[in-house]
């Protein structure tokens, strides 16, 4: 029987929430890793019961955690993120330089074609890949060849917190930087060149159309047409046609063009979600109302959805990498909020409920369609 | 045999009580136990100390006989109560709220 897993990464402990196709009942698993921050849980598109999660604290530093048994069990795998060479500097909030230094993982994207070939995005941003099931990490250090010195941290960190494979060219991969930008390689991740041609960020960068340093939120792609990514920037949502070549703005009617997660409907290449937040200063929805906009033309036409969302007095965030879709013949699209509810929609975002609506923060939410 | 008392996070990861017991061959320094713990619990990699470079994590502390040790160099000998095993040396994650 078919049915969805969803992998939601907090504050203090990993959650996972199952359900059947209908999507109307939810288990919920966990606190897994309890106490600990869980930036991003991911599985692998060819190995199901493989999941990745990236588990950090403050205290005690980075683990990443492996499951072969679609998160019933959890083993600690490598956790050692050494950067390749001498590092060397990368600009700061005062503009001065600084070294860099690792962090924590921010995201964990697994292979499409081998279940122990995992990339994990950092902060400081680099990125690292392990093909030995996230035993050991080499970095791709040909990533901070691309103008690395000029990168500054956002207000969340230095991090590489998006990576795309495109499952038409193996060699092309797409990550993005807060705030940095985003970045292609066409050789399987060794060179790597900005594609930030259109960002244009006047409040943020003393040159508004620098090649490098632009607050990136997120990128997403639909599998069928990687050539066309979108982009939540900082500020303006944006679109590309040319895989990053140019950008050019679709913020259209949106009630504000900042925020923080964008994805693709899963059959429909056009149609894609944000979610509005106020302003890089005020967190929260506009005028108190939590509502996704749906774009079913690719962008600049945008349509509120609110039925099942609360419409008064609502000042949660939804963060970057919170907003996911799942692959049934109804598509379902899902995210979390720092408040600590798990809104789901089982009809391609027409109506919402919340799966659970008493968590920590939630940081990230991935979705597995189960058969 | 000394006894090292763990926080509660770094008990689940090594999967084992407040206290764990390490043998030390020589002179039981701070790095030695530290590296002692390592070996026997190799999940504590970077828990505790970066792995390259082997500072103390921020926010964690080296505590033992009413002392903090927290900024002691590494080969600094513990004291002869802990080297006995009649006082533990404690490795403490510093107070903070959240």
């Amino acid at each position: 029987m078919k049915g969805v897993r969803v992998m939601v990464g907090t504050r203090k402990g990993a959650f996972i929430l199952t359900s059947d196709a209908k999507r109307a009942h939810w288990d919920v698993s966990g606190p897994h890793f309890p106490g600990w921050e869980i930036y991003h849980i991911n599985a692998s598109p060819v190995d199901p019961d493989r999941l990745y999660a990236s588990q950090s604290s403050g205290w005690f530093g980075q683990l990443i955690q492996r499951s072969n048994d679609g998160g019933q069990t959890w083993v600690p795998v490598g956790n050692q993120f050494n950067y390749e060479g001498d590092p060397g500097t990368h600009q700061t909030f005062d503009g001065t330089q600084q070294p860099w230094a690792f962090k924590r993982v921010w995201c964990l994207e697994p292979s499409l074609t081998d279940r122990d070939t995992v990339y994990a995005g950092v902060e400081d941003a680099a990125l690292f890949r392990s093909t030995d099931g996230g035993q050991t990490w080499l970095e791709l250090p040909g990533l901070r060849a691309a103008k690395g010195h000029l990168w500054q941290p956002g207000a969340g960190g230095m991090c590489l917190h998006t990576i795309l494979l495109d499952p038409a060219n193996p060699q092309r991969i797409f990550v993005a930087i807060s705030a940095a930008g985003a970045f292609r390689s066409d050789d399987g991740g060794q060179t790597w060149h900005p594609i930030n041609q259109g960002l244009i960020s006047p409040y943020e960068l003393p040159d508004a159309t620098a090649e490098v340093g632009h607050c990136v939120h997120n990128i997403a792609m639909h599998p069928n047409r990687p050539g066309v990514l979108f982009m939540q920037k900082h500020w303006d949502v944006m679109r590309t046609d040319n895989a990053g070549d140019s950008w050019q703005e679709v913020s259209g009617n949106l009630p504000s063009d900042f925020g923080f997660p964008i994805a693709v409907h899963t059959h429909e290449p056009d149609t894609i979600y944000v979610i509005p937040i106020k302003s890089d200063s005020e967190h929260y929805p506009p005028e108190g109302k939590l509502r996704v906009y749906r774009s079913r033309t690719g962008g600049n036409e945008w349509e509120a959805l609110t039925k099942g969302l609360p419409q008064s007095d609502c000042y949660v965030n939804v963060l970057r990498s919170a907003l996911a879709v799942d692959s049934l013949d109804t598509c379902g699209v899902y995210f979390g909020t720092t408040g600590g509810q798990v809104y789901a929609s089982a009809d391609s975002g027409d109506s919402w409920i919340p799966i659970v609506r008493d968590l920590p923060a939630v940081m990230s939410v991935e979705v597995q369609t189960l058969s | 045999m000394i006894h090292v008392l763990l926080p509660h996070h770094l008990q689940v990861l090594a999967q084992v009580g407040r206290e764990v017991e390490l043998e030390i061959e020589g002179v039981a320094t701070l790095n030695s136990i530290l590296n002692a713990l390592e070996s026997s619990y190799p999940v504590l990699n970077g828990t505790i100390r970066d792995q390259v470079t082997l500072q103390r994590r921020p926010f964690l502390r080296f505590f033992a006989c009413g002392q903090d040790f927290s900024l002691a160099e590494p080969d600094t000998i513990l004291p002869e109560e802990v080297l006995s095993g009649a006082k533990p040396f404690r490795i403490v994650g510093a107070m903070a709220g959240g």
